[in-house]
């Protein structure tokens, strides 16, 4: 994509100027510039339809109809939060450290916007091609945590900080099941660029390394801080956590953040595990869109259900659980991957195989860390339960 | 070399989404572990006690629907039941089954608004609550149909209830009746086995049966720790005995039975409902007002009077100098003693179950502060 | 087997996402083209040549209808109904109200000397502001003038508004709820859908004897257990 619209730029330049000092330099700019503008802004733009999306599809789940006032079928209700945002009154605490506070909204929505750089859209629809994509977003993605740190900090609240400390402790935690777990599919295309991983899913990465994905998809969850891992900002307990001393359009900011992560983890996930634009008949951009909606109705669908963990729940999970996990699985592909080495397309069957067989069984292991200790009394969850108490001190006495 | 720590106090105001009211907390806290906990309460107090003292009988009752705004009906049956023993009336029977029935289908209405409420504490956003509020939807509007408003309803008078009840809401009641134990099945199949939920209340906040005898607690919290009371056969009002129920009770004192329980319970007081509609019999709801005036002088005296509300044991003293108004009224309020225990439940247990215990003891401000 | 707490929680959601909504999303919904032209009672076709700028709104699925939520006859209402030709001024309903917000002032007119002195009446204030609805006003009254009313929608800007004086309840428009007033149920009254005319048709209520209320019973049971 890049080179073509450099030659685009380079062939209109050369119609009105015939020689330009710097004309490398700056046509690669601008075409830089026109590129960025526009993933950004198909980004933000999806972070509009996801905010009205989830809140429609949210009341669905529970029977009522979410907002549908503003336009039709209230499409506009996102545009008519951001007016309300930005007409708000931007207080900042007395003793807050003011540099860190305005700093903390933008350390958490940039790094976001970065990862769709690296995320192949069809073919040869991408803005970058690294050959080290993969571990470029992971790194980039931990830099989110730095911004909760910061803007506890800066506010100078106790409550902040105590939500930001759990919120930080999750997030160092989740890291290293999410970056091991895409260990399988590294050892089986031996690259670890995305561009490669999108073009060896002739079979979609989910079928083959199903630990991997479920542990993928958990680890997402954690750090994009969503149910059942939202304790940062569990509004029952908290009232907004990190969040609590912010108004205006840096509060606008941190909402859009969060959405737009949402659909970081959505693409990502969907590239690297259900097959990106790999698709029959249609664009590639298409089948993307489809997936990434997929997995984003998923997520939702999971908001709705479930109630969220308490935060020693959501380590134990982490050290105990999923890392487990994710060594077997590295064991037993690496084993697969040594045996069928020749690049056939019988071999993905085989490695998905043998992971299904000898991997799969041990995600059960993770809800046995769920259940408390071994519990006396027995308590069934409808009918016929033991009336009165055995001990004679509480028998009534007949008047 | 170990890390030098000190506990910090955080305020979780009166202003606050999960404190089911106006209540302070000031919690101390050792890394996540409650090592303190100081209720402070008061914040709505409205001197409903001493407004009673210039006010009719009558009056009155207007007064007791406001304490525990959730469980209106069942405030009123205990201050009804407490002047009718004052003052030696005897209720028509067919109000009395009115008043059963109306005061079981508010238990229900409570307990829904607890368990949702519980379950929205724990996380889960929204979707228990809207299914819980859809059921309640429904019997506020019997409660419209029979009384005229929803909430504070001052349905009850002496000797009775206050009028019959028409056509449209037998029909009402029906649908109500059949269609309810799917909802309570769906709400349970929704949450009963989910781990989630079951890592997160199971042996959290323990109370031994000790514990709750001696601080006098009362109510589902009671029944959870294994003490098989309930005034309802214990010490029987109305016609309470002649009608069929079980008495749900478990044997460990934690958050998860005390969820589990208030479901139950609310299956029992479906049954008594089917079992009072076929009971009732035509006649008066409410005795000629020859016999019970509107302004009720009772002799001069005192009694006490407990009924057995959604939170616990709701009793009514009333002294009497026989004039058209009390001398003194005084109410035994559940949630205010069952709120007590809030420090020995809480101390030794981690920060994410503060508000889930909490919204188990299911208090209500408008009865702790009266 | 464990786990499954988790899927039944998530099967429970998705069986009612493909359910039925039960807002009800008052005071106005919007609507398609089919929902306006069935409101309106016209054919699509009828609709655009009669309405264009509605069909064009409605296509967008921006059309308003307007809802009415359910009430039922008992429902106690805002405004309050009072029929000053029977009122006699007792203040029986000053006396009963609880909060003390019926103002009641007369003076001996010196007319209908037959019957005894009557009272004429210089002020009759409601403060709907203060009120909380509880109807031991309209239970007190001996000869039935007052009702409660069904309205709720009376906001206002200015609390002095909200002070009903003498002049505003016998001017407005009189729905009465049947409020302890047995006499509209039983001519099966609802105040949003059926017109009684003039209510003073509707008369007193006589208590009826004990086998008439069993016959009512049991002809109208409709519970089977």
């Amino acid at each position: 994509m890049f080179e073509f619209i450099y030659n685009i730029l380079d062939a209109i330049i050369d119609i009105f100027i015939k020689d330009m000092r710097y004309e490398s330099y700056i046509i690669t700019a601008v075409t830089g510039l026109i590129i960025a503008f526009a993933v950004i802004n198909g980004v933000l733009g999806g972070v509009l339809v996801l905010i009205w999306g989830e809140r429609r599809l949210l009341g669905r789940f529970q029977q009522r109809t979410g907002p549908n006032r503003w336009g039709p079928q209230g499409l506009l209700t996102s545009v008519a939060d951001a007016v309300k945002v930005m007409f708000k009154e931007d207080i900042v605490p007395e003793e807050a450290d003011h540099y860190i506070f305005n700093l903390a909204p933008l350390l958490l929505v940039i790094p976001v916007f970065i990862i769709f750089s690296v995320i192949p859209f069809g073919i040869s629809l991408y803005a970058v091609d690294i050959n080290v994509s993969v571990l470029f977003i992971l790194a980039i993605t931990s830099i989110s945590g730095l911004s909760i740190i910061c803007a506890a900090w800066a506010s100078a609240n106790r409550i902040a900080i105590f939500s930001a400390l759990r919120s930080v402790a999750m997030l160092i935690s989740y890291e290293i099941p999410v970056g091991l777990s895409l260990v399988g599919i590294l050892l089986i295309t031996e690259s670890m660029s995305v561009m490669d991983i999108v073009i060896y899913q002739s079979i979609p990465f989910i079928l083959i390394q199903p630990v991997a994905a479920i542990v993928f998809f958990l680890g997402s969850l954690a750090e994009i801080n969503r149910t059942p891992f939202d304790l940062t900002e569990a509004e029952s307990e908290l009232a907004a956590g990190y969040q609590n001393d912010y108004s205006g359009m840096k509060w606008g900011l941190f909402y859009l953040g969060e959405f737009a992560a949402a659909i970081a983890a959505a693409t990502v996930f969907s590239t690297l595990f259900l097959g990106g634009p790999n698709g029959p008949i249609l664009p590639g951009l298409f089948w993307l869109t489809i997936k990434v909606i997929a997995v984003l109705f998923f997520i939702i669908w999971i908001r709705a259900s479930w109630p969220r963990f308490r935060i020693d729940q959501v380590l134990n999970l982490a050290w105990k659980g999923l890392f487990e996990l994710t060594l077997v699985n590295i064991v037993v592909t690496s084993i697969a991957v040594i045996i069928w080495t020749d690049l056939d397309s019988n071999r993905l069957l085989y490695i998905g195989l043998v992971n299904w067989i000898f991997a799969f069984p041990f995600v059960l292991l993770i809800f046995k860390l769920l259940k408390t200790k071994k519990y006396q009394s027995d308590i069934n969850s409808s009918s016929y339960y033991p009336v009165g108490s055995d001990s004679p001190k509480f028998k009534k006495e007949i008047k | 070399m170990s890390i030098k720590s000190e506990p910090i106090t955080i305020n979780l105001g009166p202003q606050h989404p999960s404190t089911h009211g106006v209540f302070r907390m000031r919690v101390t806290f050792d890394g996540e572990t409650i090592i303190d906990v100081e209720p402070i309460f008061g914040y709505l107090h409205r001197g409903t006690e001493k407004l009673a003292e210039e006010r009719t009988y009558t009056q009155v009752v207007t007064l007791t629907d406001r304490m525990d705004y959730v469980s209106s009906m069942l405030n009123n049956q205990g201050y009804i039941l407490a002047l009718e023993k004052l003052s030696n009336i005897t209720p028509e029977p067919r109000g009395v089954w009115l008043r059963m029935i109306a005061s079981e289908l508010q238990r229900i209405a409570s307990h829904l608004v607890a368990v949702g409420f519980l379950i929205q504490d724990l996380g889960a956003w929204g979707t228990p609550l809207t299914y819980a509020m859809r059921e309640r939807e429904k019997i506020l509007q019997m409660f419209e149909m029979l009384c005229g408003a929803r909430i504070t309803n001052s349905y009850l008078r002496p000797g009775g209830v206050f009028m019959d009840a028409p056509e449209q809401f037998w029909v009402a009641l029906k649908d109500f009746v059949y269609d309810f134990p799917s909802k309570v099945d769906e709400l349970e199949k929704l949450l009963t086995s989910n781990e989630i939920i079951f890592s997160r209340t199971k042996d959290i906040a323990v109370l031994t049966p000790e514990q709750a005898i001696n601080a006098s607690i009362t109510g589902p919290i009671l029944r959870s720790t294994g003490v098989s009371w309930d005034l309802r056969k214990d010490d029987t009002y109305d016609f309470y005995d002649q009608v069929k129920f079980d008495i749900p009770t478990h044997s460990a004192g934690d958050n998860y039975s005390r969820y589990l329980l208030r479901v139950q319970e609310m299956r029992e007081s479906l049954k008594i409902v089917k079992q009072c509609v076929e009971n009732i019999e035509p006649g008066p709801v409410r005795p000629h007002h020859d016999e019970v005036p509107f302004l009720v002088r009772p002799p001069k005296g005192d009694c006490y009077v407990a009924i057995e509300g959604s939170k616990g044991e709701l009793g009514f003293y009333l002294v009497s100098d026989g004039s058209i108004s009390p001398y003194r009224w005084h109410v035994r309020s559940s949630s205010l003693i069952n709120l007590t225990l809030l420090r020995d439940m809480l101390i030794g247990t981690l920060f994410g179950d503060l508000f889930v215990t909490f919204g188990g003891i299911d208090i209500n401000m408008g009865e702790v502060d009266r | 087997m464990i786990g499954f707490g988790l899927i039944k929680g998530l099967s429970v959601t998705l069986r009612n996402l493909f359910g039925p909504v039960f807002t009800i999303q008052y005071p106005d919904k919007r609507v398609g083209v089919f929902g306006l032209a069935k409101n309106k009672n016209l054919s699509v076709l009828s609709l655009l040549k009669s309405y264009p700028r509605e069909f064009l709104f409605a296509l967008v699925g921006m059309a308003k209808v307007e809802v009415r939520i359910e009430q039922f006859p008992r429902f106690r209402g805002n405004e309050f109904v009072w029929y000053d030709d029977r009122c006699t001024a007792c203040a029986s309903c000053a006396k009963y109200c609880p909060l003390g917000i019926i103002e009641i002032v007369t003076h001996a007119s010196g007319e209908n000397l037959q019957a005894g002195e009557n009272y004429a009446i210089d002020k009759f204030d409601i403060d709907t502001g203060r009120c909380m609805f509880c109807g031991l006003c309209v239970e007190a009254c001996p000869y039935d003038a007052l009702h409660m009313g069904t309205d709720f929608e009376r906001g206002n800007y200015h609390r002095a508004k909200l002070v009903l004086d003498k002049e505003t309840l016998i001017s407005q428009d009189k729905n009465p709820s049947s409020w302890f007033r047995p006499q509209f149920e039983e001519k099966e009254y609802n105040p949003w859908d059926s017109d009684l005319g003039d209510y003073k048709e509707a008369g007193r209520h006589e208590k009826p004897s004990y086998e008439k209320i069993k016959q009512n019973w049991v002809n109208k049971r409709k519970f089977n257990g």
